[in-house]
């Protein structure tokens, strides 16, 4: 059993603390995507409403196009799990701009909380074996606050498992319209949009 | 030695070109021996990022959070790859991203391997149950220009997707 640790929301408020004006972020769907929306509705959020297991690329092709900005990619660990591979894909490219945050309660959340393999697969040591040397668990809330700082650095990648409790937060639901969230996203970061 | 050196066929050639005329600056590929000088050159060329992929879903969501940034993609699969990535695709149309594929067949041309044929049946048709325009190059010369048709589609004036296959005919049957 993992996550009996901190409280989801007070956990990304404080892995966000150090964001800055210029950070971006791109959230798995689902309980992450309402933690960042309760922390700070920003237009440089990217919310995935769907696309399960893809959130670490979506991050990954960020940071590749936008080294000048540092990335953050908040997911949870039912997630991380579908898309465990692009462990490997982001290591191989190793942008120093990425880092990427899983919020595990050992749970899916969204369905039901039946168990994830997260309690047997440490998803931490995983992302190390994939290449990722910056890799590892926080369990608590004053490591976390002491290690916030490397999360907006763009001295990655970073990959950390942050152990949350089980409980729900209360739901923040930001804007759905993925069109819209693109181009408000878009608008934000100063990318001209002639098309598309 | 460039790994692309002395690789390569004619549309291999015309495809890099085409990617370089419509402005790509990434491109996700798993790898197929179908494309394998397409894959070299593109390594090779200092104004793209290739990204080799675990699994073809990462490419779509590479390329949607290039596009976030302001970079034009390409992904790059076999036919078997499309099977994977349906989830991904209906993301792509959600968030409106642009996306334009290159799909090397098998299992329609003198296939060895009769596990390639049920996927082979299936890409058009799951690529067009998915939005995406699909067109088919049956010869060498047709590649660049229904490149030009896809990047057109995909990043003109609304954010649509395509995919071009290349027909085993095109490429030559897997010898073994």
């Amino acid at each position: 059993m993992v996550g009996a640790a901190m409280d989801r929301r007070a956990a990304v408020a404080a892995a966000f603390r150090h964001r800055g004006a210029d950070g971006l972020v791109v959230t798995g769907l689902g309980s992450p995507t309402w933690d960042a929306a309760a922390t700070e509705d920003s237009a440089l959020n990217f919310y995935l409403w769907g696309g399960m297991g893809g959130a670490a690329c979506v991050g990954l092709g960020l940071a590749l196009a936008r080294p000048d900005r540092p990335v953050c990619v908040l997911t949870g660990d039912g997630e991380m799990l579908m898309g465990i591979g692009s462990l490997s894909t982001v290591a191989r490219k190793a942008p120093k701009n990425l880092s990427i945050l899983v919020l595990d309660n050992g749970h899916y959340g969204e369905t039901g909380m039946q168990p994830s393999a997260s309690d047997t697969t440490d998803l931490a040591r995983v992302a190390a074996a994939c290449g990722i040397a910056d890799s590892r668990s926080i369990a608590t809330m004053t490591d976390l606050e002491a290690d916030a700082g490397t999360y907006f650095a763009r001295n990655g990648p970073v990959f950390r498992r942050i152990l949350i409790a089980t409980g729900d937060a209360p739901r923040v639901l930001p804007e759905k319209d993925g069109v819209k969230l693109k181009a408000r996203f878009k608008d934000a970061i100063g990318v001209r949009i002639t098309h598309a | 030695m460039a790994a692309s050196e002395g690789k390569g066929r004619r549309w291999h050639a015309d495809a890099l070109a085409a990617l370089k005329r419509h402005g790509v600056r990434q491109v996700g590929y798993v790898p197929d021996a179908g494309l394998s000088g397409l894959i070299a050159f593109c390594e090779d060329d200092p104004d793209i990022d290739a990204t080799v992929l675990t699994t073809e879903e990462e490419g779509v969501a590479l390329l949607a959070g290039a596009w976030l940034g302001g970079d034009r993609g390409c992904l790059m699969m076999q036919s078997s790859g499309v099977g994977n990535i349906p989830n991904m695709l209906a993301m792509r149309e959600s968030g409106g991203f642009p996306l334009v594929m290159i799909v090397t067949m098998r299992g329609e041309h003198a296939e060895f391997n009769p596990w390639q044929e049920p996927m082979g049946r299936m890409t058009q048709p799951l690529l067009e149950a998915a939005g995406l325009t699909v067109t088919r190059a049956a010869a060498e010369d047709a590649v660049g220009g229904l490149l030009d048709d896809a990047f057109t589609h995909a990043y003109g004036s609304s954010a649509g997707a395509a995919a071009v296959l290349i027909s085993q005919e095109l490429i030559g049957a897997k010898t073994w």
